[in-house]
């Protein structure tokens, strides 16, 4: 670590103590969730004592012990979570891909050209972005359905990833304002064409920007709600229409716990991806120094 | 549709078992046309899908039931040949269907598949069967025995007597809010409305027209009274939709409530609340307001409709397997208990007396009004500005009226 | 960049958004101009289990005649943005002229249902959005010190409001600021009111929608800024310490300015996020409380008639919102963009 970021006690223990509270409110429901989700609804969700999910009263009561899997069971055995899981992979890798390749092209003329009309570009891309999701879907509807593009996931991933163009633009685009222009055109000067700059020079440093926006678009991919549950059929259903169907509209007894107990397991691979990621932000630090 | 089309039927069996209790049932004869049903996600919905899948196991058949059903269904019909061949309804949903002529009338298929209905299941508008109707629901009342025993008062038959003995639990330190309802703004809150303005007797519309007639003294009456009962609830009843009020009484917290009919069987089961609370849950009849005698509740039913652009064929197969699971074959132990199923063969169950209750005491049907649709989401919008103490009643239904015309001017209701 | 290059590689992107918001757009605009036809209305008998009923229904002959000659609808200009659930200026001019003082017309106007959208909506972006970036510009900065091996968990746990869906997050909250729930209880206790009820008074549900708008949006101005961090020049750093900078002095004059880019990022897009602050008013069930332009548009489109002009007019208003909102920031952007010789 550079001397540069070395600093006095007093700063780090303001800084430690800001982030310590920082990360229990960041995480302090979720390991709520976890504990509950191995309780029965009466307990997790009770409106009597909110000790009640500590102690796990009615979850003694109902099944015997003070922990229960019977969320974990009922999710994914009774009501088969994994095929839910498996579709939202799917669309999550292929909404990061096909966004990350049109985003970074894009991306990366927008930061590189000088023209107003880039602007204008940037500008309209902005206020595509302000049309409510909850509009474009129910217009999407009509002519989805007459054409019979309704319910697969190809048009989901594709709606997603055109949805979330404006955002990715952006961000790539201010990303790529923060490599130096001699970088690229120097390398142009060698004798590359724009695009081999832009894969040989650019592409290796700007990872930083790049996963963090793949990160985005994956979360995107993987939260969304509005999309995928007005255009998914059924057996195409991703995790999140998944969890709501568990919820339902008229809560049914148990089902309840079947959505928590989904999202605490779905949360253990984003763990995973986090930890694997988190390097490769970093790893662009040692490829960003080279810059001027 | 071309991967729907290519799903052999043995996959969409396999995974519609895995989730759902059959019907045991057969003798269906389909062997031409497709099948695929949108509607609500409820146990008693999901057994008609399955068993109407069933029956249609020889021919294309799919079902989407999602709670997002009504944003979906009108899109999925208007296409030609339309995605859903039926669509399944309730009587306040049934009217936005028709309003943009995506159904068929049902009356040739009645005559030719359908002579085993029973009239009652007929939805007939002007003369033609558009729907065949298979569940009933209504709110009614849902008490605790014990705890009107502890205050030695009877059964409340009004909102009067509900108040009187709400008041009497408090006294009594039994209950700091025994009253619940699901007033959360929004839909609900317009139901409780719609609910207590037909106890007082009023019409929402002038008489063969859209203009709306609320801003009266039954309107204020009926606001008065949801106001007096806020009294007696949680004061965040504004937030509590029906799951959180069943939420309440299986906590224990709540000893009177007007309640779904299709609500009180998770709450008389042994699950999720104390033995004193389940075994204590009484349904009752529906309440009276004021000295109308009218009860303050609404009839609902539950119905299929079959769409309008598809083919004959499918329009044949979709009707003889909805026909057939919405016969007395659907019934079995399972079953029985998820509705008030409205075929012959159902035997009521205890937790029914409620909804048998409102239907014998001849409350109204929830209006099948082209523009009722627009009112409820006016009056989900407004009520809550009077309940919170933000204005006076006749404001809030001067309100009302000025958003419902609005919108009803859009809509081509009013000039 | 020659315009040849640049075409060629924004035109993937720009067909997309072509297809997918700019028609969609494109017809919403025009559908906030048209109103349904007028509905022929018949007085009918309706039977159903519960007996008979005369009610009333749609002439659908008759209205299908009127459908086929304007098959987009009545054309009504702008009736739609100035009616009542609107911009409603028939009755602001009316509550003008009645009105009784300031305070009075104040009244009037919050009871109209755009003025009021727009009081919530407009106070929630303006404070969440500094909040947000304050709060994620600290925690990166925080996060950046922390020692390697603890980055990957430190990443994860502060990335876990954005993770876990809204749908159930909210829900679990939702149950936890209960007067019975954990932090409800919690609060009571702080407060020492047991009476204290966050979800019974305006003020402690905007607060709390406020509170959860900064918690769940911190952890992407934490992403944002967190990666931004990683390409601060080091050497630029030493240098400013060697000239006897303080610490504060340095994240002042480098690393602030080195963030600014992606500081007009974030801020574009949270201030635009926020103006459409709609899922938690639906989770929270804080409709009788807060409402938003975007609830509008879900109510809209969700009750049981649907009213697609108004939806399309609203939508139509979030996005002139959300331009003039922007417009300081697309004012310093476009400077930036001032043709290179």
């Amino acid at each position: 670590m550079s001397i540069a970021n070395r600093r006095p006690v007093p700063v780090l223990l303001l800084a430690t103590g800001f982030l310590a509270l920082w990360l229990i409110l960041a995480a302090f429901p979720f390991m709520w969730t976890l504990w509950g989700s191995f309780k029965v609804e009466g307990d997790f969700f009770s409106k009597a004592d909110w000790a009640n999910s500590i102690y796990g009263t009615l979850t003694t009561a109902e099944t015997g012990g003070s922990f229960t899997g019977d969320g974990y069971h009922g999710a994914w055995i009774k009501e088969e979570f994994w095929r839910a899981a498996l579709n939202t992979a799917i669309v999550c890798v292929c909404v990061v891909t096909v966004s990350l390749t049109c985003g970074t092209l894009g991306g990366y003329a927008l930061a590189r050209s000088g023209y107003r009309y880039a602007f204008w570009f940037l500008f309209f891309a902005l206020i595509f972005r302000a049309m409510p999701p909850i509009t474009l879907v129910s217009g999407y509807l009509l002519p989805f359905f007459e054409w019979n593009l309704w319910g697969h996931l190809y048009t989901t991933i594709i709606v997603l990833v055109a949805i979330n163009q404006p955002f990715t633009l952006w961000m790539l685009h201010a990303f790529f304002k923060n490599i130096p222009q001699d970088l690229d055109e120097s390398a142009m000067v060698d004798g590359c064409t724009r695009f081999q700059a832009f894969r040989h020079v650019i592409i290796p440093v700007m990872w930083p920007g790049v996963i963090t926006t793949g990160l985005f678009s994956f979360l995107l991919a993987y939260n969304d709600f509005a999309v995928t549950t007005m255009l998914l059929s059924k057996e195409n259903q991703t995790m999140i229409p998944k969890i709501a169907s568990f919820l339902g509209t008229t809560q049914t007894k148990g089902n309840v716990m079947f959505a928590v107990a989904a999202v605490v397991s779905v949360t253990a691979p984003l763990f995973v991806m986090i930890m694997f990621f988190q390097r490769q932000i970093v790893s662009g630090l040692t490829a960003g120094a080279v810059k001027g | 549709m071309t991967m729907m089309k290519s799903l052999v039927m043995g996959t969409a069996m396999a995974v519609l078992t895995s989730t759902t209790a059959m019907a045991a049932g057969h003798g269906c004869d389909i062997s031409e046309g497709r099948v695929n049903i949108v509607g609500n996600e409820f146990p008693a919905i999901q057994s008609v899908a399955a068993a109407a899948l069933e029956c249609a196991s020889g021919v294309e058949a799919e079902s989407n039931l999602t709670a997002d059903h009504q944003k979906i269904n009108l899109a999925g019909m208007q296409g030609n040949p339309a995605e859903y061949t039926s669509a399944i309804v309730a009587n306040s949903s049934i009217v936005a269907l028709i309003n943009e002529d995506v159904v068929r009338p049902l009356d040739d298929l009645v005559a030719m598949y359908g002579q085993d209905i029973p009239a009652r299941q007929l939805i007939t508008i002007d003369g033609k069967v558009m729907a065949v109707a298979f569940m009933a629901n209504a709110q009614h009342l849902v008490y605790r025995k014990d705890v009107l025993e502890q205050i030695g008062m009877d059964v409340p038959t009004s909102y009067e007597e509900v108040l009187a003995a709400a008041e009497k639990i408090r006294a009594e330190g039994i209950m700091e809010n025994p009253v619940g309802g699901a007033y959360a703004a929004g839909w609900n809150l317009a139901e409780e409305f719609v609910n207590m303005y037909l106890g007082t007797g009023g019409q929402f519309f002038e008489p063969g027209t859209a203009n709306v007639s609320i801003n009266n003294a039954q309107g204020v009456e009926a606001l008065e009274m949801m106001k007096a009962l806020t009294e007696y609830m949680n004061p965040d009843y504004l937030t509590h939709d029906s799951n959180a009020t069943s939420a309440e009484w299986e906590a224990g917290n709540v000893a009177l409530m007007n309640m779904w009919g299709s609500r009180t069987g998770p709450l008389m089961d042994t699950e999720g609340s104390e033995e004193v609370v389940y075994s204590n849950t009484v349904a009752g009849g529906p309440l009276t307001v004021g000295d109308s005698g009218n009860a303050a509740s609404t009839l609902w039913w539950d119905g299929w409709t079959i769409a309008k652009n598809i083919s004959d064929e499918d329009a044949a197969a979709t009707f003889q397997a909805l026909a057939h699971a919405t016969s007395p074959a659907l019934l079995n132990d399972e079953t029985m208990e998820q509705a008030v199923w409205l075929m012959d063969g159902f035997e009521p169950q205890p937790l029914n007396e409620g909804v048998l209750a409102t239907v014998a005491a001849g409350a109204n049907p929830y209006p099948m009004l082209p523009f009722m649709g627009l009112l409820h989401t006016s009056l989900g919008d407004n009520i809550a500005d009077y309940l919170q103490g933000n204005e006076s009643a006749e404001q809030t239904l001067a309100d009302i009226e000025a958003a419902y015309t609005a919108a009803a001017k859009e809509q081509g209701f009013l000039q | 960049m020659k315009h040849s290059t640049f075409f060629w590689f924004v035109l993937p992107s720009a067909i997309l958004m072509l297809l997918f918001i700019a028609l969609p757009i494109v017809s919403v605009v025009t559908q906030s101009f048209y109103s349904a036809h007028e509905q022929v209305i018949v007085t009918v008998e309706n039977c159903g289990p519960f007996g008979c009923t005369e009610s009333t229904a749609v002439d659908q002959e008759a209205t299908q005649a009127l459908q086929d000659e304007e098959p987009l609808g009545k054309w009504v200009g702008t009736a739609i943005y100035t009616d009542r659930n609107h911009l409603a200026l028939g009755e602001i001019s009316d509550a003008w002229i009645s009105a009784d003082g300031l305070p009075d017309f104040g009244r009037s106007l919050m009871n109209l249902p755009f003025y009021k959208a727009m009081a919530f909506t407009l106070t929630y972006t303006f404070i969440v959005t500094p909040l947000t970036i304050i709060l994620g510009f600290f925690i990166a900065i925080a996060v950046n010190s922390v020692a390697q091996a603890l980055k990957g968990p430190t990443i994860f746990l502060s990335l876990l409001p954005m993770i876990v869906t809204p749908l159930v997050g909210s829900l679990i909250i939702f149950w936890m600021v209960d007067a019975r729930g954990v932090l409800g209880a919690g609060l009571q206790w702080l407060a020492s009111d047991p009476n204290l009820s966050v979800k019974a008074s305006t003020a402690m549900m905007w607060m709390m929608l406020m509170f959860y708008g900064v918690w769940h949006s911190a952890p992407f101005a934490f992403v944002v800024f967190y990666s931004g961090l990683q390409t601060v020049n080091t050497d630029t750093l030493e240098a400013a310490m060697i000239d006897g900078a303080s610490r504060w002095e340095r994240i002042r004059h480098v690393v602030i300015p080195h963030l600014f880019p992606l500081t007009t990022f974030v801020a574009l897009i949270q201030l635009m996020d926020n103006f459409r602050v709609f899922e938690p008013i639906v989770s929270f069930q804080a409709q009788a409380h807060a409402t938003s332009l975007s609830y509008a548009i879900f109510n809209d489109l969700g009750g049981e008639t649907r009213l697609l002009s108004s939806a399309a007019a609203t939508s139509v208003l979030t996005i002139i919102g959300v331009a003039i909102l922007l417009s300081p920031v697309m004012v310093r952007t476009y400077r930036d963009f001032t043709p290179r010789s």
